[in-house]
């Protein structure tokens, strides 16, 4: 081969390469929706749960954060897949109850930065603790965490491309494929790594502005 | 056997099984853990340097140091392993060279998260009080000089925890080794999948992944103890011992690696 | 450098922080050995005119001359041009300044927080350095501590190994900026005490910021009362406090003494 470049090649894996960047998509935005609500209720049974409870939550929360998300993916495909049809729905479900682990503590970040003086307003009203978290705390906390939540997002769209260990089509695995039916890997994995590039940058962007605006 | 009574009763077999099978499990550590510990050098290394940089008084070097961490940052910790891995052997003359798996993957794991320490370093040493850069004006201390005999030493304090979770992403980015042939712990426990059964095989994947990132969460909570007290802000290690075995909290509110 | 050139110079200086403008036009002088007290209200512009000359803040316009040095911008072939980094370094070793919340490096004990800029900046070998730091430390009664840590130190304890600090680079000049107004009531005595004895066996030139009326009056050559970026009035300690004439003046002691 004379041209280490061949753009023949880079417009030939551009489709595959485009079909598995629309996986990526849909499982970062369903991965994080999975972490966002478990995250909260977590977070909630952390903080607010007798240690009974909350123990074993949280001894089950720092194992998951702590160990591979690679050998949780494989794990739990090999163990559900008679059960589970769609493998891209172990990765996604995996891929969420992982990131729940760090939405937790940026919950708990977000809760501990809400004034004491709120919640004590809320006792002096008698509000019940269910209405208190809903009404007062939540919307604060909330609000003290997107940039973070919105971080912790980015970072799972960078790692989906983990979904190869369980053959999932996502973008990076279709790269390899490409490269391993043609013996031409620069174009494709090149591409892949552009494309996430032109996704993810111009995000964090946006994310840093917000942080600027709500600081 | 199949569940959870399965499980119980192959326990001792499997136990057994791994035993044998120890020498091999044990170079898959070694793997890991090198693999994990060089990496964490070259990634300090990084982060110190690109770091810096964007402190510089000199714009050019600010930016090559930005490009070089939006970068790293941007594209995925899978794309750069594999494209220095399949990529680079098939690139023309003065970079058409195939490295060994274990220099890729430190490669690859320290500028990846080389690069999201960059920002760490950088957002630390500007939270050193303003007061200790101006006590340095005020003695025309020059800046290189400052930077490193005070402001570095209070920064060190402020950025260990964050360092801290950063060392324990890349020992679980290192998991993927296995797919540019490094033969690390994960890849090891897969070869005995097959006679152990799936349970076992994997609880004790995560088990050995856990006590790891637990031995690092240790060490940095040592360092961070140390650091603290360096500054006069807390009690020597011989005092604080008993802390060091919590794990890492707090610090993960800026929000991940993005 | 002549009898009467004066030791540090304002001219028409100008400062402003965005749309603020806290300094206008500011014109005044302090001899050689001259001690200086600028008092006023917060935001009279005093602790700025001090951060000017410790080159802390950027002059938006106007000169500061040090000894005939310029500190910050200069005139040349007509034209105001910024002072290279290298020369105001020189220049700005002349001038030593103690702040308010003392600014130690609390990664080094004590005599090494004295000795480093000594070692460093001046040249000195560690030896030298050492024992000028341990006579400054006898002077201002911190010898006995010379391995502690910052953290280790009361406030009082740590604002005067900073005077010894600020002391150990020979300024010329000596900037005091409320360095008794984050101290606990009963250890400002202490820090006073030490100022007033350096005042009163030096020469050093002292532009001082401080609400300590009495101090000033024990140790000021001449009393200049800010408001909102200009002097009021300026004159002795004893005319000043006693028989203040401007309006400005005896409603801001009023309120003060």
């Amino acid at each position: 081969m004379s041209s280490w470049w061949s753009w023949e090649h880079a417009i030939g894996a551009l489709p595959t390469l485009l079909d598995g960047f629309k996986i990526t998509l849909l499982a970062t935005v369903l991965g994080t929706l999975i972490a966002l609500v478990l995250g909260l209720i977590v977070a909630i049974i952390r903080r607010s749960a007798p240690s009974i409870v909350s123990a074993p939550v949280t001894g089950v929360v720092e194992f998951v954060r702590m160990t591979p998300l690679v050998v949780q993916l494989v794990f739990a495909n090999l163990v559900l897949s008679p059960y589970v049809d769609s493998t891209l729905a172990i990765g996604i479900w995996v891929l969420g109850i992982h990131y729940t682990t760090y939405m937790a503590e940026v919950y708990r970040a977000g809760i501990d930065a809400v004034p004491t003086g709120q919640w004590e307003a809320a006792t002096a009203l008698s509000l019940p603790r269910s209405r208190t978290w809903r009404a007062v705390i939540v919307p604060q906390a909330i609000r003290n965490t997107l940039p973070a939540l919105g971080n912790y997002a980015i970072s799972m769209f960078k790692e989906t491309p983990f979904f190869f260990v369980i053959y999932i089509p996502e973008m990076v695995r279709n790269a390899q494929t490409y490269g391993g039916d043609t013996f031409r890997y620069t174009e494709a994995i090149t591409l892949a790594g552009l494309i996430f590039l032109a996704a993810s940058y111009p995000t964090s962007l946006l994310i840093r502005r917000l942080e600027k605006k709500l600081a | 056997m199949d569940g959870v009574i399965g499980f119980f009763a192959d326990l001792g077999p499997n136990l057994q099984l791994l035993l044998d099978r120890s020498p091999q499990i044990i170079e898959g550590v070694r793997v890991t853990v090198l693999a994990t510990v060089l990496g964490a050098l070259l990634a300090l290394l990084i982060a110190f340097v690109f770091g810096i940089a964007q402190l510089s008084k000199a714009a050019v070097v600010r930016w090559v140091a930005r490009i070089f961490v939006e970068f790293f940052r941007g594209t995925s910790l899978v794309v750069q392993l594999f494209w220095l891995f399949f990529v680079l052997p098939q690139l023309p003359y003065p970079l058409g060279f195939r490295l060994d798996p274990l220099l890729v993957a430190v490669l690859a794991l320290g500028l990846n998260y080389g690069a999201y320490a960059a920002e760490v370093v950088r957002g630390s040493i500007n939270s050193v009080p303003k007061g200790q850069y101006e006590a340095l004006s005020a003695l025309s201390i020059s800046p290189a000089r400052g930077m490193v005999r005070v402001i570095i030493p209070q920064a060190w304090a402020l950025m260990i925890p964050s360092l801290s979770n950063l060392w324990i992403q890349l020992l679980k980015g290192s998991a993927i080794v296995g797919s540019i042939t490094l033969y690390d712990l994960f890849f090891q426990v897969e070869q005995v999948r097959d006679r152990t059964g799936t349970w076992f095989a994997y609880l004790f994947a995560l088990l050995a992944y856990f006590l790891i990132a637990w031995v690092i969460v240790v060490i940095m909570n040592a360092l961070e103890v140390r650091a603290k007290h360096s500054i006069g802000r807390g009690p020597a290690l011989r005092e604080a011992w008993r802390s060091l075995f919590r794990p890492p909290g707090g610090k993960t509110a800026e929000g991940g690696l993005a | 450098m002549p009898e009467n050139t004066p030791h540090l110079e304002f001219r028409d200086v100008t400062k402003s922080f965005g749309d603020n403008t806290v300094l206008n036009d500011l014109n005044f002088t302090v001899g050689t050995g001259e001690r200086v007290t600028l008092i006023g209200p917060s935001g009279s512009g005093k602790t700025t005119i001090l951060r000017l000359v410790m080159t802390l803040e950027e002059l938006t316009g106007g000169y500061i001359d040090l000894g005939g040095n310029p500190l910050q911008y200069e005139e040349r072939g007509g034209r105001r041009m910024r002072v290279p980094d290298r020369q105001r370094r020189r220049t700005t070793q002349q001038v030593g300044m103690v702040f308010q919340h003392f600014n130690l490096f609390p990664n080094m004990t004590v005599m090494e927080n004295i000795v480093e800029a000594p070692i460093h900046v001046m040249g000195l070998k560690k030896a030298e350095a050492e024992a000028k730091a341990e006579a400054l430390l006898d002077k201002v009664g911190m010898a006995w501590k010379k391995d502690a840590r910052p953290s280790q130190l009361s406030g009082g304890q740590q604002q005067r190994v900073a005077i010894a600090r600020a002391l150990a680079m020979d300024p010329e000049v000596l900037l005091l900026d409320e360095v008794t107004s984050a101290l606990d009531p009963e250890l400002v005595g202490e820090v006073l005490a030490v100022l007033q004895d350096i005042a009163a066996e030096t020469d050093i030139s002292m532009l001082i910021v401080t609400h300590e009326m009495q101090f000033a009056r024990d140790v000021s050559d001449r009393v200049m009362m800010f408001d909102q970026g200009s002097i009021v009035e300026e004159g002795e300690p004893d005319k000043i406090f006693s028989d203040p004439s401007h309006q400005r003046t005896q409603d801001f002691l009023r309120a003060v003494l």
